[in-house]
């Protein structure tokens, strides 16, 4: 029986893979011939899906993109002995887009059935957690502090730390919660480990109630991913069947319970305090803080926010030690980060590679310049509440403090790619917008000064006042990043003034420096 | 719009069946959305007493969600994403097109009740911007042709 792979991941979907499964399923029984076709995760590869790899004597061999109508001749050309034909790619793990990476967290996504734990377990799978099972609780937080890692979901904020405040927190119960609402746009890498490796994020989430005592854990996924519900129940189904989640876990007496919870289309759910709000069962008001969720969280008890990368880094840690991960990164930003290539890219994707490289490599040399051959005029990194960069910043290199010394994020690794047709007085207000249609609504500066932003950025446009509205825009933002209690409104500003500094042609502004 | 005395039961054993659960207003929100399409404005009443809240309480957490709707939707639900890859990909254009090509706005179900359309804000499907969704389907790099050749599909399907 040959296998061959075809992924389930959403965006292979959207282009056509599960037509191109079934194709080939009926296409090669009728002709007799023996495939199994294994539904796996993407590479990340996005401009080859569908992608279709078969299993042969020289190796895994791959095509794509393939198209319904290319399954015929494929399948005449001897696709399933790995014979050549014009869609032919070779081992994908050869082309430089992959090959280049560093892919620690993403090392099985699109290698491996995604929710069958036989083989998660002989790709390496629950390493991490026999490790842990054999140390102390101050133990793992210590391997995680020494690896260095920070969180990947916006903030940056030392992970070993925040599940050390949890460990020291006396209570009688805990929680881990897993923020997986991933709402920026550009943003699809939290999805991509949910669908193509969902038990590398239950494990690093089993770890982290080792670690501090938990033993109730809550993803909390946006409603806008249906597939990565499927798979993530499908996943942990299968973990409670073969002891690795419930009581009792690989008789260790320890014991962890895990459920997924839907969130219902906020942005502002991704905000640790307004989603635990979400997950009382509370419209999602962003809490003040002090008190961090840390001492008092979920339903009051200590516990553990923590980004689905962040959470699917644990396992590697746990296996191969913390010093191992820090040895890849730069500065203070230590281990790899899923970039996600979006927008007008010619290659769009996935990319794990350690902090450091910069944008330009990225986006010329993997991302292949735009997709509609027209030159790159302004790129937003990290989210909606990101700036806007424009061509002379290409050659930041990709690291915390670097993006921080030019008013700019990293954030969740996002990266949407605009051409010079962007209007970016236009972005700009989409930005506050946005703040308009998300905002939690708790604070003046970000309800109402974001509706008062829209209305400003339309007089400049206009050319009404242009100088004094101009005065006007600034001073708002600077009340929005000063009065605001969270990102959202403290962080809407940069996409703004970013526009506004790099692009004032586009608002119909005397162009200042390049 | 239904009669809530046909719906009620159902509304009751969802009510029933979350009762244990820690946080549950969310899960029983979704399981009447799933199962009626909708949360009946007179289901309130019900939940509110279930779970011993005001009613303006359970009102407030169903008008806080984008995605939690008091009527009925069509038979198909398209959700065209707005976000900024997608902008940068002529979602803008698709935006105008889909709604003309519907004759409703956002919000809105066509006067035969077979579709409704609702904006989104990314759909992780980026990379193949633009992206839309039909009913629980993501399709991307959605050109207007593609688009039209979809929504005969859906028709056709009914
Ligand atoms: C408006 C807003 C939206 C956010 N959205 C997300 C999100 O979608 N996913 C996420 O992991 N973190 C998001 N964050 C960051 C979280 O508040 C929090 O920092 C993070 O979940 C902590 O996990 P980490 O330490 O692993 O990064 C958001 C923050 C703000 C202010
Ligand atoms: S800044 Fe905006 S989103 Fe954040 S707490 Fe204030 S009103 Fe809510
Ligand atoms: S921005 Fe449209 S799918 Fe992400």
């Amino acid at each position: 029986m040959t296998r061959v792979f075809i992924s389930r991941d959403s965006t292979a979907l959207s282009l056509g893979a599960e037509q191109v499964a079934k194709a080939l399923e009926q296409q090669a029984s009728s002709k007799g011939l023996s495939a199994e076709i294994v539904r796996n995760g993407s590479r990340g590869l996005f401009w080859l899906e569908p992608l279709v790899e078969v299993e042969t004597s020289q190796g895994r061999v791959s095509y794509g993109p393939v198209q319904v109508e290319d399954v015929a001749p494929l399948l005449d050309a001897g696709l399933l002995d790995g014979k050549q034909h014009p869609l032919y790619l070779g081992n994908i793990e050869e082309i430089a887009y992959f090959k280049n990476q560093n892919r620690l967290t993403f090392a099985r996504v699109g290698l491996t059935d995604p929710v069958n734990i036989d083989e998660y377990l002989a790709h390496d799978g629950y390493r991490g957690l026999k490790n842990a099972l054999a140390l102390q609780a101050t133990e793992i937080v210590k391997q995680v502090t020494d690896s260095g890692l920070r969180g990947r979901g916006g903030a940056a904020f030392p992970t070993g730390i925040k599940w050390n405040t949890v460990l020291n927190a006396p209570a009688d119960q805990k929680y881990i919660v897993c923020n997986a609402d991933e709402g920026d746009s550009g943003t699809f890498s939290d999805r991509m480990i949910m669908e193509g490796d969902p038990f590398v994020l239950i494990e690093g989430m089993t770890i982290a109630g080792l670690a501090v005592g938990a033993t109730q854990g809550y993803i909390y996924l946006r409603v806008e991913y249906p597939h990565a519900k499927i798979a993530l129940n499908q996943a942990i189904e299968a973990a409670y069947k073969n002891g690795y989640l419930g009581e009792n876990i690989q008789n260790s007496g320890k014991t962890f319970h895990l459920e997924v919870r839907s969130g219902a289309g906020a942005y502002i759910c991704g905000e640790e305090t307004s989603l635990l709000e979400s997950l009382e069962g509370k419209r999602g008001l962003v809490r003040f803080k002090p008190p961090l969720p840390a001492i008092v969280g979920l339903f009051g008890k200590p516990t553990i926010v923590n980004n689905v990368i962040s959470l699917a880094s644990i396992p590697v840690i746990l296996d191969k030690g913390g010093e191992y991960y820090k040895n890849y990164g730069m500065g203070r930003s230590r281990g790899t980060l899923p970039l996600q290539l979006a927008g007008n890219i010619k290659h769009p994707g996935l990319f794990e590679v350690a902090f450091g490289m910069t944008l330009r490599e990225l986006l010329y040399d993997y991302g292949g310049g735009s997709a509609s051959g027209r030159p790159i005029r302004a790129v937003q990194v990290g989210g909606p509440l990101g700036a806007y960069l424009h061509e002379g910043q290409f050659d930041t290199p990709l690291d915390y403090e670097a993006f921080a010394a030019i008013s700019a994020v990293l954030g969740h690794g996002g990266i949407v790619v605009h051409d010079d047709t962007v209007n970016m007085a236009d972005m700009a207000r989409y930005a506050m917008e946005f703040c308009v249609e998300e905002s939690c609504g708790k604070c003046t500066p970000c309800r109402i000064g974001s509706t008062r932003g829209v209305e400003v950025i339309d007089r400049i446009v206009e050319g009404v006042q242009k100088d004094k509205n101009t005065v006007l825009l600034r001073d708002l933002c600077d009340t929005m990043t000063y009065g605001s209690l969270c990102a959202m409104g403290g962080m809407t500003p940069f996409p703004v003034l970013s526009a506004l500094n790099h692009f004032p042609e586009d608002f119909g502004l005397q162009s200042a420096k390049a | 719009m239904q009669d809530y005395q046909t719906q009620k039961p159902t509304v009751l054993e969802i009510l029933n069946t979350h009762q244990a659960m820690p946080g549950n207003l969310l899960p029983i929100l979704h399981g009447i959305q799933d199962t009626l399409g909708y949360i009946p404005p007179a289901a309130v009443v019900d939940i509110a007493k279930s779970l011993n809240l005001s009613q303006a309480e359970v009102h407030g957490v169903i008008s806080f969600y984008h995605y939690f709707r008091e009527t009925p939707p069509g038979e198909h639900t398209i959700r065209i994403c707005r976000a900024e890859s997608c902008q940068a990909m002529n979602g803008k254009a698709l935006e105008t097109h889909v709604k003309q090509q519907l004759g409703i706005d956002f919000h809105e179900t066509t006067a035969d009740g077979i579709f409704s359309l609702e904006p989104v804000y990314c759909l992780g499907n980026c990379a193949c911007s633009p992206s839309i969704t039909i009913d629980d389907e993501v399709m991307g790099r959605v050109t207007t042709e593609k688009f039209d050749r979809l929504l005969a599909t859906y028709k056709g399907a009914k």
